[in-house]
């Protein structure tokens, strides 16, 4: 490309994928926009009340993004905006944008609320789904970003009757400014991702569910709402027509999805299934004696973690999941209230009348009807559902060059996946500007520390209540007011949530007003939460570590829920401890270690070399080490994609592109043998069969893959007829003539999945299977095939295959796990006996193949993870560093992941994962050089006695003898290979060695306050 | 009210610590006898601290770091073992009972097995009733 890029990129949109892509993309050099149509972002994320397969709090996993994003200074959010057109081309689009006025100057706006507390005019909460009321005058939610107001100008009385004006009286701030107009402005960016998400569906005016004006029929996003702390009802669940406590709910799967009948969603959309199991989860801790149906038609738990929850959700909270397509639902008559659900239980075969206090429709995904028409001017092609069209080998690419998509826009799927795909874009929206890198962004500035030693220490504490989750169990003011007693603490303040933007800014204006020189704030866990706050004190010009986290959520409230009293006095006497530690702390400075600009990708399979490219794009040299002899790993057998597209020649065109790239070398036959280092400087021993190598680079993706299991039952290895899925696609892909002649072909799922000894869900076996079907349909119309199945799991689009493969005559029989379908042989046929689910009886299918849809298993590389310092899950997969917002990095710095040896994926997954892992590794690489924890020993040479117990017991190699000068044998300590694990200041035996931050008499001081 | 006693807990950052984090988010419950304090590693704790708890009154102290083979700094846990394990002997010669000082391995994923073992501990430490061996000054 020989014209000038723009070095910025257009986001469209503002939820979890939009807020990744944005944060990957201004940390590697570009400047970015984010256009959200609503007053904040967040997106749907931001009203959910908890998060699957872990229940995690969704606002407090995504609360420090939020904050992140809105302190970014490469980042500009356009709210209350949408694009209009999009004219140009890659490199350097010109995007017209409509941006509605807000009527509150965002720079004088302090988020007090005064306004709304004076604004006379009640309306509809969007974000509690309507069920409350909020104000004309608002902010979305309590930690909204940015956290200022917005007049909503089609409610408010000043501006539609022109009386009022309560709210302008009333602002401290003189930010009300009715005058506002709307605007429309053009922004020059290089590339443009769309993540604009989905709405769900709507089923307003469905006679079927009774939703219309019946408040306890409600949709899954409404029920989310009533279990959320922040909710209509604070978390209280009640049937909100009588706020009775409820006994029975009911969840309905696929409304608004898997359906061409009530409406047009024929797709899956992939989530409900996880959800519905949450909510049910969920609602049953709120109150053990719940009784919780949930009516579906497949369970699709396909996720990392997901077949366990499911396991868990039937055995532990007894929660009963009832296979039937519920038909309707009608309010109750006559004395008890309620509503009615008539189905037929599958056991028994008779109807079923049952009552329920709450039903709870769990709708699906689409694609809101203003984003098909953006689409549509900009040139962007939609698949049939509506959701945007893409390529499996190119899986974030419209068919627009330039734009990409990430999220739901690009199909339905669940928080991982999306932040997935957003790195995926960002990467590649990256790699088409890196000419004008850094050319537009910002640089940090951060203050001057203020000198603090010598000073006398003055502490600020702050004490959360983190919603109801920290002030339902501790006394939270009394806390605080204990606090105020303790020495040297000069300030303290309770907050609501402590990680919200406008707490931060909070706790800066104090630092700054009280003089405040050492923080604590008691809130939930360090380990999530040190870095939010600590970013906080340095932009304050504070040293962050004068900073201390108490732990009262995570190991008091939510610990101690029936010990109000001493849970209390446990955080009370938790502040006094850190209290006496943070006044011992002093400013540690941190080592600055530059980045190693080479990768290292182990692995050398599509997730290998998809990583591998992404990189060379981004301008990184890079290293792919397989340890077979060609490149790549199980595509080299697979036959087509689910949407049809052949592996063999994507597959060849990749591996000719990594072979002419000028920035990979690829090691063939290679194993790795050591490594050593640590992130920006790793330096790993790659051996093949003649010659050993050690290679120097700053990062890792390990991409090792898996394999697919070998059976043991159903006379895998005694019988040739009967083969694995990766054996039939290998005689597809061979044009074996053979298949042709087949009259009858068996499919038998969950081999070796979804067992006690194997718990997880495979996740592709369905789809392949229904896909290898329809193929065999092709080659000879008149084959019969059966497909013995548990749960079809074709999520998603993948949804139309089923369809399309029960259409042309596909038979799918469901078989139980403890009454698995039994193979015999005779020398002319196979025999398969399943008992078939509809006709209650067993059918004997005499068959000339038998396809086994066998497990993925992983490698289980136990040395590669001592290496590199990575954890495994007991199935065997890597695991990442956290399940929903990091689901490609582990938490060992500058190693990523992607592909199988991740969980079970298709191609364009594991490719879109191989993107954002590059992405991942881009935005370490790009910064060139890290700063190292301050957190580290070191060795006051006058006390050492030189034993060396310190040299022998590290294993980092950190401590040393020095070997020449007046100090020569004493030992001391290397700042950058030192880890901070304080072993060897444990060790020494004449008191030499400290560990900064953990100093003995910090330590001292904690017990003695204890 | 029965005697509640005190035990201090120190945990490492990345396993135990975790644990507890994990324990707390699947609500988990146990009673609110400890406190904990975060150190990077179980590698970190030296017998001064220990004695140094019990001195300064606690009725029982516990530690747990990684499981062997997953220490964060790969090998601290064994030396917190090893330190650990003569501490334990010295104690019984001194006729502590051995069940006010305990050490284990809790990983990251072992939300269940903290809380499990946290209210072992606080059953064994509770039915020995308040540690005296340190006051100067019983009490009347």
């Amino acid at each position: 490309m020989t014209t000038k890029v723009t070095g910025a990129v257009l986001i469209v949109g503002g939820g979890i994928a939009s807020i990744q892509a944005a944060l990957d993309l201004a940390n590697s050099g570009y400047y970015v926009y984010m256009i959200e149509k609503t007053p904040s972002i967040g997106g749907v994320m931001s009203q959910l009340d908890k998060t699957f397969p872990t229940n995690d709090c969704s606002m407090c996993i995504m609360s420090p993004k939020l904050v992140e994003v809105g302190r970014h200074l490469n980042i500009e959010l356009v709210t209350l905006a949408n694009i209009e057109d999009i004219r140009g081309e890659e490199g350097n689009f010109e995007v017209d944008v409509f941006q509605k006025a807000r009527y509150v100057d965002m720079t004088k706006c302090i988020a007090c609320g005064a306004c709304a507390e004076k604004c006379p005019k009640k309306v509809d909460d969007e974000y509690n789904m309507n069920l409350v009321k909020r104000k004309a005058i608002y902010v979305p939610y309590p930690q909204a970003v940015p956290l200022k107001y917005a007049i909503d100008a089609k409610n408010c009385i000043k501006l539609t009757k022109g009386k009022c004006g309560n709210c302008e009286k009333n602002c401290p701030a003189g930010a009300i400014n009715y005058e506002d107009t709307d605007k429309r402005f053009t922004l020059t960016v290089g590339s443009i991702i769309f993540s604009t998400g989905f709405k769900t569906y709507d089923p307003s005016g469905k006679l079927p569910y009774f939703y219309d004006n019946n408040p306890d029929v409600v949709t899954s996003i409404e029920f989310e709402r009533l279990l959320s702390a922040s909710g209509p009802n604070k978390g209280h669940l009640i049937r909100i027509s009588d706020h009775v406590e409820p006994k029975k709910i009911a969840w309905l799967q696929c409304v608004g999805s898997r359906d061409t009948n009530t409406c047009k969603n024929s797709h899956c959309s992939s989530v409900c299934c996880m959800y519905a199991i949450k909510q049910a989860i969920i609602a049953k801790e709120h109150e053990p004696s719940l009784e919780c149906t949930i009516f579906y038609m497949d369970m699709r738990t396909h996720g990392k973690g997901f077949e366990n929850c499911y396991n868990e959700a039937r055995e532990k909270y007894g929660i009963k999941f009832s296979r039937i397509r519920v038909h309707s639902v009608y309010p109750g008559s006559g004395e008890e209230k309620g509503q009615v659900i008539h189905y037929m239980d599958e056991d028994s075969g008779k109807p079923v009348e049952e009552r329920f206090d709450i039903v709870v429709l769990s709708v699906g995904m689409e694609i809101p009807d203003e984003v098909k028409a953006l689409s549509d001017k900009t040139g962007i092609d939609l698949t049939p559902n509506g959701f945007c069209k893409t390529d499996s080998f190119d899986p974030v690419s419209t068919t627009r060059k330039g734009i990409y998509v990430c999220g739901a826009f690009q199909g339905p799927k669940d928080i991982p996946q999306s932040v997935i795909e957003a790195g995926s874009a960002a990467m590649k929206a990256g790699a088409a500007l890196t000419g004008s890198r850094n050319t537009l962004t910002k640089k940090i500035v951060t203050p001057v520390e203020i000198p603090v030693s010598g000073q006398r220490p003055r502490v600020g504490v702050f004490v959360c209540h983190c919603g109801i989750n920290i002030g339902s169990v501790i006394n939270v003011p009394a806390v605080r007011d204990y606090a105020k007693t303790l020495p040297f603490v000069e300030y303290v303040a309770d907050n609501l949530y402590s990680c919200s933007q406008d707490t931060q800014d909070n706790i800066t204006r104090l630092i700054k007003e009280q003089n405040l020189n050492r923080i604590i704030v008691a809130a939930c866990t360090p380990r999530t939460h040190d870095p939010l706050f600590q970013e906080t004190l340095m932009n304050a010009g504070v040293n962050k570590y004068l900073f201390e986290m108490v732990n009262i959520r995570n190991h008091g409230s939510w610990v101690h829920k029936d010990f109000p009293v001493e849970s209390t006095e446990k955080a009370k006497d938790l502040v006094r401890m850190a209290v006496a530690k943070v006044v011992q702390a002093e400013p540690l400075q941190e080592a600055e270690l530059s980045i190693d600009q080479n990768a290292l990708v182990i692995g050398g399979g599509i997730s290998g070399m998809a990583a591998a490219k992404a990189l060379s794009s981004q301008g990184y040299h890079v290293t792919i080490a397989e340890r077979e002899a060609r490149l790549g790993g199980n595509a080299n057998s697979l036959y087509k994609t689910a949407k049809g597209e052949s592996i063999k020649d994507g597959l060849e065109k990749m591996v000719a592109e990594v072979k002419n790239d000028t920035r990979i070398d690829v090691c063939l036959n290679t194993e790795i043998d050591h490594v050593e280092g640590f992130v920006g400087s790793f330096d790993t021993t790659l051996k093949t069969t003649d010659k050993t190598e050690t290679i120097r680079h700053g990062v890792a993706i390990i991409a090792t893959g898996a394999a697919e299991s070998k059976p043991t039952e159903y006379l895998y290895g005694r019988d040739k007829r009967v083969i694995t899925g990766l054996e039939l696609d290998k005689r597809m892909r061979e044009g074996d003539a053979g298949l042709k002649t087949l009259k009858t072909a068996v499919f038998i799922q969950c081999v070796g999945s979804r067992e006690p000894a194997r718990p997880y869900c495979s996740r592709i076996c369905c789809t392949h299977s229904v896909a290898s079907a329809l193929h065999l349909k092709e080659i000879n119309p008149d084959m019969k095939i059966f497909i013995l199945y548990r749960d079809i799991r074709t999520y998603g689009e993948k949804e139309n295959l089923y369809q399309e493969a029960r259409g042309k005559g596909v038979i799918f029989i469901r078989y139980d796990v403890n009454n698995k379908p039994k193979v015999t042989s005779s020398e002319d046929s196979l025999f398969v006996e399943v008992d078939d689910h509809i006709l209650k009886r067993p059918i004997k299918i005499s068959a000339d193949l038998l396809n086994l849809a066998s497990a993925i298993v992983p490698y289980r590389d136990e040395r590669l993870a001592q290496f590199f310092k990575v954890p495994m899950n007991d199935d065997g997969f890597f695991v990442e560093a956290h399940v929903k917002l990091a689901p490609s990095d582990f938490a060992t710095d500058g190693v990523f992941m992607c592909g199988l040896s991740h969980y079970p994926k298709p191609i364009d997954e594991s490719i879109a994962q191989a993107q954002a892992a590059a992405s991942s590794a881009t935005r370490l690489l790009s910064q060139k050089t890290i700063n190292t924890s301050g957190t580290i020993a070191v060795s006051n040479i006058a006390y050492c006695t030189s034993c060396g117990v310190c040299v022998s017991i590290c294993p980092y190699n950190a401590p040393s003898f020095i070997v020449e000068g007046r100090n020569a044998g004493k030992a001391e300590i290397n700042p950058v290979l030192c880890k901070g694990c304080g072993a060897c200041v444990a060790s020494c035996r004449s008191g030499a060695l400290h560990l900064k931050g953990f100093e003995e008499s910090q330590i001292m001081a904690m017990i003695d306050a204890a | 009210m029965s005697f509640q006693p005190k035990i201090v807990t120190f945990l490492c950052n990345w396993c135990s610590y975790g644990a507890a984090d994990l324990a707390g988010v699947s609500r988990f419950q146990y009673p609110p006898n400890m406190r904990i304090i975060r150190l990077p590693c179980s590698g970190r704790v030296t017998p001064k601290m220990i004695l140094h708890a019990f001195r300064k009154g606690a009725d029982g102290v516990w530690v747990s770091g990684c499981h062997p083979g997953d220490c964060h700094y790969l090998e601290g846990n064994y030396y917190a073992r090893r330190k650990f394990a003569l501490l334990k002997s010295l104690f019984e010669y001194q006729g502590i009972e051995p069940g006010r000082l305990h050490f284990s391995w809790i990983s990251s994923a072992e939300g269940v097995k903290f809380a499990e073992i946290a209210n072992q501990v606080i059953d064994e430490v509770t039915r020995l009733g308040p540690l005296e061996h340190f006051l100067k000054t019983l009490p009347n």
